[in-house]
């Protein structure tokens, strides 16, 4: 609370010259700082990312290296293999990392299609309403009717497989849900006064979906997101089961699971850790995304 | 006297918030005898809502309640819920202010009343209904037996506080708590309301606490009236000591901010109201000024799906054949009860809604044909202020961009430095500091944000506001403050002003002709003086005399005979004079024949019995 205070301090004091613009984002992150469970789930999902991407330069070995004297071994630090090793002898520990790119690709990029084509869908189709909305809800509803399954085949047959067609496949699904919340909020939304009183000073329509309808979307669709990450990274590791997401020696923590799953009875660590990482990082954006809900609706703030 | 019904004294309610603890009552003591009507009065945030939530144990969890409540020798303060529940609703009830959210409206309107008999008196269901429907009769609701199998929705905003009260005295009770019980009604509505208070009040005995932050309310129907200010009561007495002889400054400041229809304004203190006041003319007469606005039978009709499946859909007529012209800087104040089609008419003149007939001109240019580039420049020289000062305001944009949007919008070529001067500039012209910039509309007041309002409308330099009731939210004193900037602003800026709002006084004050809707329709234009002094349209006589003035003598003396029912489905209007159904002077030509405006000692009024009455 003391920053407010010190913001409305500034504030009064503040002669003409003084007064510099604030942003949305830049309060909202000073607001985001100041959550505390938010902070962490930001830097544990940082140094999950960070031990991802160095993942090569961690471990001596590779993640189709086979190492056929510790066949299915646990951990242990003496033998390198500090998270044990597979059924076929490939170390896990560098397997769950290399699966973290793949998931964390996925889970972000295909939320990010789908947060780009839902939202602008959504909020045009609310905001012009009529015929418009008819026309765009009416196609969503047929891709709708359309399987996912066939969809990803047909993907493959024609485009051959390919790790970013999962995205555009996964991206392409979830972009509907998000348009059709996003629409029902929209409609909620164009009939408020203060669009109103855009339309009345001559505001254009892009600008009116961008300045007043987006920014007003943002709580719900950050906790949609946060829903949406965990279960793209979840459809991946089935697609995978299928044999149509990642291929084989590459693995994702989905495909890790499921395998660990299999093997839980004799090799308990090969669940345990892959699935402890996708947990934590699942939990993580569930705070980020309440964070980020609270510190983007200004009215919270007094609290 | 005998023992108080109701005895208060050093009642403290304070808050636990972050910012430390508040106090929203301080030392508070009243009491209150059977059959006796005590006001609180007060501006939003003086305690006076936190007061009787405290005895009803109702506050809010961070809210602590201290200090002595004895209610018939029971302390109530302190009680479990479990006790405090066997008193609510059978020896104390509660009218809240919004008779729109107070009902469920998934339950039939019986079910919901028969509930409280059925819990608290163990009465059979036959039974329980039985006296609900004898309860409705008592509060005048027609056809009560029907009533009770309908759904809240299906009932208008009166019909619907009538069910509040009706079901807050089923099981009569010694104590009526009625927070703000006509707030959310019309004029004509509310003089109904309270004349049924003041009836029920003979007919059942109770004690009544009445809050409110309208005087004019507390004249009529109180005995005595407590003034409070921060949660402090600032004044305590009848209700003849507190408007005739207000001991307390800040009693006499209320008592000023009030409109009033007399027009007996002390002369003492002038304001700019006055100094508009004292110019007496709109400020030329018609011909010999360019006409800003030319409205011609304007028509805004609504296509609304049947009531069936296969049904065909019904017009809805909101406005229907309005004409009128505005010379620059006058104001034309428009009036009429809810459904009326005043707010859509503004949209109408805006093209915010589509225009079904009939021409908008701007200076002589017809909006209706413009292209939008056109238009939007057109939208420059009229812009608009609306009634929720909170709803009207982005919540996620700062007020500088809030302010800055139109600006941008039609000088784009602008620099942010020139931006910020100029909405700078502008919030020092409203009354706000240049600080306030960076600010997020929920820090501010309902005023305040009022004010952000009109100077986002100011800041392109219009010629014309139409303001869409730009008052009715916000509190007496705040409203004078409001009214008395847009005159301020008119006069400087010559601007002209459409002036939407129910209530009369307000609109008397800031108009200089005043124009009278019902139902889509005009049924009365004139300038300001000859409206109110010999109103020529039953209607507008009836919303005269609906407007509860603040001087109990004149509410006393007031026939309770207002207003009967309420307004009609625009859906299906009445055949003829719209006005027929609820007019005491109708006649039989009423029903077949449109009257049409004609002028009548320099008013215009459509009505056909007009030199009869």
């Amino acid at each position: 609370m003391t920053n407010r205070q010190e913001a409305t301090r500034a504030a009064d004091t503040g002669s003409d010259t003084a007064i510099k613009g604030r942003s949305l984002w830049s309060d909202a992150l000073q607001v985001l700082r100041q959550n505390r469970a938010a902070m962490a789930a930001m830097i544990i999902l940082a140094i999950v990312s960070l031990l991802v991407i160095i993942a090569p330069f961690l471990s001596p070995y590779s993640y189709d290296f086979t190492d056929w004297d510790s066949v299915s071994v646990g951990p242990s630090f003496s033998s390198g293999h500090i998270f044990g090793t597979d059924a076929l002898g490939r170390d896990l520990f560098v397997r769950t990392l290399y699966g973290g790119r793949i998931s964390l690709m996925v889970g972000v990029v295909a939320t990010a299609v789908s947060l780009v084509i839902g939202i602008s869908y959504g909020a045009v189709a609310g905001y012009l309403g009529g015929k418009t909305d008819h026309v765009m809800m009416r196609i969503v509803d047929i891709l709708y009717a359309l399987p996912f399954m066939f969809l990803v085949i047909l993907l493959m047959v024609l485009f051959g497989r390919n790790i970013f067609l999962i995205f555009v496949a996964i991206g392409a699904i979830n972009w509907l849900d998000m348009a059709r919340i996003v629409r029902g909020q929209t409609l909620s939304l164009k009939n408020t006064e203060f669009v109103e009183a855009a339309r009345a000073g001559g505001v254009s329509t892009t600008r009116i979906i961008r300045r007043h309808i987006i920014p007003n979307l943002l709580g719900v669709v950050a906790v949609y997101v946060t829903l949406t990450i965990p279960q793209v990274i979840l459809v991946e590791s089935f697609l995978s089961f299928l044999g149509l997401g990642v291929q084989e020696p590459m693995t994702s923590w989905g495909a890790l699971v499921n395998e660990g799953a299999q093997e839980l009875e004799n090799a308990p660590w090969m669940l345990v850790f892959p699935a402890v990482f996708l947990a934590v990082t699942l939990f993580c954006f569930n705070f980020i995304g309440d964070g980020l809900r609270d510190a983007l609706d200004p009215r919270d703030r007094s609290r | 006297m005998g023992n108080p019904l109701l005895q208060v004294s050093g009642l403290n309610v304070t808050f636990a918030t972050n910012d430390g603890a508040v106090n929203a009552v301080r030392d508070l003591g009243f009491e209150i005898s059977r059959g006796e009507t005590l006001g609180i009065v007060g501006e939003s945030g003086s305690g006076k809502s936190q007061t009787v939530l405290a005895l009803m144990g109702l506050l809010a969890d961070n809210g602590q309640a201290q200090g002595s409540a004895s209610f018939d020798g029971q302390q109530l303060l302190g009680l479990s819920s479990d006790e405090l529940n066997r008193i609510r609703g059978t020896r104390i009830s509660m009218i809240f202010q919004d008779p729109m959210t107070s009902l469920n409206p998934f339950l039939k309107i019986g079910r919901q009343m028969s509930l409280v008999l059925t819990q608290h008196q163990g009465l059979s269901r036959r039974a329980a209904m039985k006296q609900c429907a004898d309860m409705l009769d008592a509060v005048h609701i027609p056809e009560a037996q029907r009533r009770l199998s309908m759904y809240p929705h299906e009932l208008s905003g009166g019909m619907r506080q009538r069910v509040m009260i009706a079901s807050a005295l089923l099981c009569r009770p010694a104590l009526l708590i009625a927070d703000e019980p006509t707030t959310a009604l019309d004029v004509t509505v509310q003089a109904q309301i309270l004349g049924l208070m003041r009836e029920l009040r003979t007919d059942f005995d109770t004690a009544t606490i009445l809050i409110t932050h309208d005087l004019g309310v507390v004249a009529g129907l109180c005995d005595r009236v407590i003034v409070m200010r921060d949660g402090r009561c600032r004044e305590a007495g009848t209700v003849d000591q507190i408007f005739y002889r207000p001991a307390d400054e800040y009693t006499r400041e209320l008592l000023a901010a009030v409109p009033r229809l007399d027009f007996e304004r002390p002369q003492a203190e002038v304001t700019a109201v006055d100094l508009v006041v004292a110019q007496e003319q709109p400020p030329a007469k018609k011909n010999d000024r360019v006409i800003l606005l030319q409205v011609d039978s304007l028509q805004v009709f609504f296509k609304v799906p049947g009531p069936g499946i296969f049904s065909a859909s019904q017009t809805l007529k909101a406005v229907d054949g309005v004409s009128f012209g505005l010379v620059p800087g006058e104001t034309l104040g428009v009036v009429g009860e809810s459904g009326c089609g005043k707010s859509t008419l503004a949209r109408g003149i805006l093209r915010l809604v589509d225009v079904t007939g009939g021409r908008v001109c701007m200076l002589g240019r017809d909006l209706g044909v413009m292209d939008d580039n056109a238009l939007k420049e057109a939208r420059s020289d009229m812009q608009i202020i609306f009634q929720d000062p909170f709803a009207s305001l982005n919540p996620r944009m700062m007020v500088r961009d809030i302010v800055a949007e139109p600006l941008q919008t039609h000088q784009p070529d602008l620099d942010g430095a020139a931006v910020n001067g100029k909405v700078v500039r502008m919030l020092q012209r409203v009354g706000l500091e240049p600080g306030h910039m960076n600010r997020y509309p929920h820090e501010f007041s309902g005023g305040q944000c009022q004010r952000i309002g009109i100077a986002r409308a100011l800041i392109v330099e219009p010629r014309l506001i139409l303001c869409d009731e730009p008052v009715s939210a916000l509190d007496v004193s705040i409203q004078a403050q409001i009214v008395d900037l847009l005159m301020e602003l008119q006069a400087s800026l010559d601007l002209s002003l459409i002036f939407i709002a129910h209530d009369l006084a307000v609109v008397q004050q800031i108009s200089h002709r005043v124009m009278v809707m019902y139902l889509g329709r005009v049924v009365e234009v004139a300038d300001r003086y000859s409206l109110y002094a010999h109103p020529k349209h039953p209607y507008t006589r009836a919303l005269i005399e609906a407007v509860p003035i603040a001087d109990p003598e004149i509410e006393r003396r007031k026939s309770s005979t207002g207003l009967e029912g309420d307004v009609p489905s625009p859906l299906d209007p009445p055949s003829g004079c719209a006005f027929r159904t609820r007019c005491r002077y109708a006649a039989e030509r009423c029903a077949l024949e449109r009257p049409r405006l004609r002028m009548v000692d320099e008013t215009a009024v459509a009505c056909h019995r007009v030199g009869e009455i």
